[in-house]
């Protein structure tokens, strides 16, 4: 007998999760089916090395929106928060900041970071006012599409005059010159720069970095936690939220196909070759995979496929977890200093640089990094004494010049230690073991094309009304149906809940309309 | 420039060469980079050889794409708005094509020639959007435009023409059925299609025996009046036959820059050529909206009282002119049918067949422009349609 739902969300990161949650709330019969023995998607916690837990791709918790923690039960737990930011210099030096302090600067700077920060911080949440709604359509003709633009600008205007200006100005713009206006400081301008490219195919010349910037900062300013027991505690808080709610969450269970008959979505095929039926399918899989591999791309209508082949979705970031026996020598940074939030990002210069070898598909020699040690902060993560290292390390371009192999992963692998050695001094003999996760292996293991931590490049041409492309950018795909509700939909990627909560926002309004 | 570059500026046909010793007035023009005739004598005679005698013209130029695979039919019933499935092998069928917002790309014909092999055939160049449709299906594409030489043999002594050269069973053909002849040893295809409305076949054929058919077909046709023709002729018999072009009755949906240009299958007259009860296809969705909403123009016929040609007029509701509801596309004196005929566009509102409508006339009298409110009357069909056209066996010369 084949099982009939309401819904049917196709993969259990945590988009598909809060849609689960929030679906299953409004009374819909709901189940999540998630490939993996897992849930959570990239954000999860895994066993890497011997008693060794590491959040396996995302590894902090900054987006997190505050509509979707609140309604998280329990709520989850955190082992450190409010991290600063401490940018290394190779030479011993560094700039430390957070949402509101910065040290290690001069006055100049000092002034002009509280400057900087409080502008970002005010954007963001002008911006995260609208990535937090279904955005409108553009030129529907529709009554409440018009509301909604006019909504829209209300908000920016209400920045007053300049500061809107300023908003409109900067939006395109690119951070290296915005950074480069304001600060002398060389860590500081880097650390600001690696900020706003983390996790993109761009560096801090390329256009579109200042609103990435600004979508990082979540609209809550930029304040980085470190759960207890990693990421995957935050999914497993999102699912027994889920659960609560009466929602059927199954793991174990990839879909081979969503099915379509007659022109519209009636459910899914699992591996197994089991039946699902139900009228409206959520894929929170990014949308290239959904549209090509799980329905086919025989439903859909040419112009559609052609936008969606042209979506541009190649990772650049790989994640590197390291095994130590304890903490790098003295000599540098001290052990309060290790458990915040490190960044290698010797300039905005070196920053760029980084990302050149990446536009021709071959890896940055000096690689730039976000790394943690969370071990100082969760004794969870490493048997007592010893210590996991948690970095991001870019650019290892998904799309590698002659493919990843065991020797070009090899490769950029001794790289990174080479790199972290130089910051860490001590580091390279603190190692018991290591891995290194490139793109590929991130789309591999977590399923997400090109590895990419938005499913898809976030830039203005791939945002709000055109995420994630033109004709899909309410969640709805051009299929009956079938919604997308991952990262690859608006607002994008990190894990803020975002997309999961609005596309069930769009299902239960377009039902109410109805 | 090189010469290479000049020589290769503009391709001739494989029938140049016959068509060069027939020519008389040096007149040509390009077709999708190729050179063809306006005229060879005169266009008017050509025309004649069109409605009373065999017409052969050379539709090389026209582009021409093979389809084959196993998914070759559900391909082309997702591009083609009406259904695919029902056309046979041997058949051929008038299809259009829209983009995802249900305008129009093209109208051209498909040929299924066996059971996972298609020729599609158009006015214009549609290699990018046949390749971007053919994701997901097991298919290939292949323009052969030039691999494959055409002529359109025309007019009531064509039939005659074709079967004193012995081309295989000819006669057993229905309107758009196509069948493989053997000529000279190699196996060739003839169809009961054209694009003068009259009794009629297209040949398609490789170049490399387009000469020598050529020479027979004449020498066959010799005795029933058989004329190479140019283009205009056969621009006057598209239009006494009510069949649209695309660049001259509509846009292609990809050529166009301002919004509201392009035009619908249901707004071009073809709603029959949209099937509904397919699940999916290019448009669907947005040809589903606009019929619901009902559609916002309407492809027209008219009958225009007087002789003047109304070329390029304005079309108004009510004699004094007053708010302008349409304009004509295509017009000509009809000499078959001893009147004055044009396509045209004009709001939804307008044009129903039998309403009347107004169409201002510009015409020039010994260097005095003069102003013309003639009638037109909508009509339903196409205005010259012979019975012969589809009688089958055709009536032979
Ligand atoms: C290296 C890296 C570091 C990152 N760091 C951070 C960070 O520090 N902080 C942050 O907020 N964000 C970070 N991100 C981004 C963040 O991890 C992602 O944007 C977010 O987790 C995406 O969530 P999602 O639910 O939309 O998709 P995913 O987490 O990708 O979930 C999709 C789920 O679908 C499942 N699936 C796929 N195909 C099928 C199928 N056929 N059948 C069933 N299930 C299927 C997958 O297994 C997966 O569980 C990082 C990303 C990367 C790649």
């Amino acid at each position: 007998m084949t099982e009939r739902f309401d819904v049917v969300i196709v993969g259990g990161g945590h988009n598909g999760l809060v849609a689960a949650a929030e679906l299953a709330k409004a009374g819909k019969a709901v189940v999540v089916l998630e490939a993996k023995s897992q849930i959570g998607g990239a954000c999860t916690t895994r066993e890497f090395a011997d008693g060794f837990n590491v959040s396996a791709a995302a590894h902090l918790v900054y987006q997190l929106q505050p509509h979707v923690e609140k309604r998280l039960s329990p709520k989850p737990r955190y082992a450190a928060r409010a991290l600063d930011t401490v940018v290394l210099g190779g030479d011993g030096q560094r700039v430390r900041y957070g949402s509101t302090s910065i040290a290690g600067v001069d006055d100049a700077d000092r002034g002009a970071y509280a400057r900087y920060a409080k502008r970002m911080r005010r954007f963001s949440r002008v911006l995260w006012r609208w990535l937090n709604r279904v955005p409108p359509r553009l030129l529907s003709g529709r009554g409440t599409d018009t509301r909604q633009l006019l909504r829209m600008a209300l908000e920016l205007r209400l920045l007053g005059k300049s500061e809107m200006r300023e908003f409109l100005r900067l939006i395109g713009g690119n951070i290296y010159d915005h950074v480069d206006e304001q600060f002398s400081n060389e860590l500081l301008k880097g650390g600001l720069c690696l900020d706003a490219v983390l996790g993109t195919h761009a560096g801090p010349r390329s256009p579109n970095t200042i609103v990435a910037a600004l979508h990082r900062l979540g609209g809550a300013g930029g304040t980085y936690a470190l759960p207890a027991g990693g990421m995957g505690s935050v999914a497993a808080g999102l699912m027994m939220t889920a659960r609560a709610e009466g929602a059927d969450i199954r793991t174990d269970s990839p879909v081979r196909s969503i099915r379509v008959d007659n022109g519209r979505v009636v459910g899914v095929e699992t591996a197994d070759g089991a039946r699902i039926d139900s009228y409206v399918v959520l894929s929170s899989v990014d949308p290239k995979q959904t549209v090509r591999s799980l329905v086919g791309e025989r439903h859909f209508e040419t112009g559609f496929l052609r936008r969606i082949g042209h979506l541009r979705a190649a990772g650049n970031a790989a994640k590197l977890h390291l095994a130590l026996d304890g903490l790098p020598d003295s000599e540098g940074p001290g052990h309060e200093e290790l458990g915040q939030r490190l960044l290698i990002a010797p300039g905005p210069d070196a920053v760029e640089r980084a990302f050149n070898p990446a536009k021709y598909g071959r890896c940055s020699e000096a690689p730039v990094m976000e790394i943690l040690i969370p071990s100082i902060h969760d004794e969870t993560a490493a048997p007592a004494g010893q210590h996991v290292l948690s970095a991001v390390a870019q650019y290892a371009p998904y799309e590698l010049e002659g493919g990843w192999d065991d020797e070009s992963k090899r490769q950029f692998f001794e790289t990174c230690l080479d790199t972290l050695e130089v910051y860490l001094p001590g580091i390279r003999a603190r190692i018991l073991e290591g891995e290194l996760l490139t793109p590929v292996d991130l789309a591999n293991e977590f399923r997400m094309s090109g590895g990419h931590w938005h499913h898809g490049e976030l830039a203005l041409d791939q945002f709000l009304f055109t995420r994630p492309v033109p004709g899909a950018a309410q969640y709805r795909a051009p299929l009956d149906g079938l919604y997308f509700c991952g990262a690859g939909s608006h607002p994008g990627g990190g894990v803020s809940g975002a997309p999961g909560y609005n596309a069930a926002r769009a299902l239960l309004n377009r039902e109410a309309d109805r | 420039m090189s010469a290479s570059q000049v020589a290769q500026g503009r391709l001739v046909t494989p029938f140049y060469s016959r068509q060069r010793e027939l020519d008389t007035l040096n007149r040509w023009h390009e077709w999708k980079g190729y050179t063809v005739a306006d005229a060879f004598y005169c266009a008017e005679l050509e025309y004649f050889a069109i409605r009373n005698a065999t017409a052969v013209f050379d539709l090389t130029p026209m582009t021409k794409y093979r389809i084959r695979g196993v998914d070759a039919t559900a391909y082309l019933d997702r591009l083609m708005t009406r259904d695919m499935y029902g056309l046979a092998v041997g058949r051929v069928a008038y299809a259009v094509w829209c983009n995802d917002a249900g305008q129009v790309l093209d109208d051209g014909t498909v040929f299924r020639l066996g059971e996972h092999d298609y020729r599609l055939c158009s006015q214009e160049r549609h290699f990018d959007w046949l390749c971007a449709s053919a994701a997901g299906f097991d298919v290939e594409v292949v323009h052969e435009t030039a691999e494959i030489a055409a002529l359109a043999v025309q007019g009531p002594t064509s039939f005659s023409t074709l079967e004193r050269m012995g081309l295989g069973d000819v006669r057993s053909l229905k309107p758009f059925d196509l069948m493989s002849v053997d000529y000279a040893g190699t196996p060739i295809v003839v169809s009961r299609t054209g694009f003068t409305g009259d009794l009629g076949y297209e040949v398609w054929l490789p170049p490399i025996l387009a000469e020598a058919f050529w020479d027979d077909l004449f020498t066959a046709g010799a005795p029933v009046g058989i004329r190479a023709i140019g283009g205009d002729a056969l621009e006057l018999a598209r239009i006494e036959a009510g069949y649209l072009v695309a660049g001259v009755d509509f846009l292609p949906a990809d050529e166009i820059v301002r919004p509201g240009r392009g035009r619908s299958p249901l707004e071009l007259g073809l709603e029959w050529l949209v099937d509904f009860g397919k699940p999916h296809f290019n448009g669907r969705r947005a040809l589903a909206e606009e019929w619901r909403t009902g559609p916002r123009r309407r492809f027209v016929r008219l009958d225009v009282d007087g002789n003047k040609p109304a070329r390029d007029a304005y079309i108004y509701a009510r004699p004094g002119g007053g708010k302008q509801v349409g304009f004509v596309t295509s017009a000509a004196w009809s000499p078959v049918c001893k009147r004055s005929i044009a396509l045209g566009t004009v709001d939804a509102r307008y044009g129903k067949p039998g309403d009347t409508l107004w169409v201002e006339i510009y015409y020039n009298q010994e260097m005095r422009w003069r102003r013309k409110m003639a009638r037109a009357s909508v009509v339903e069909g196409p205005f010259w349609d012979p019975p012969r056209r589809r009688t089958t066996p055709p009536v032979p010369y």
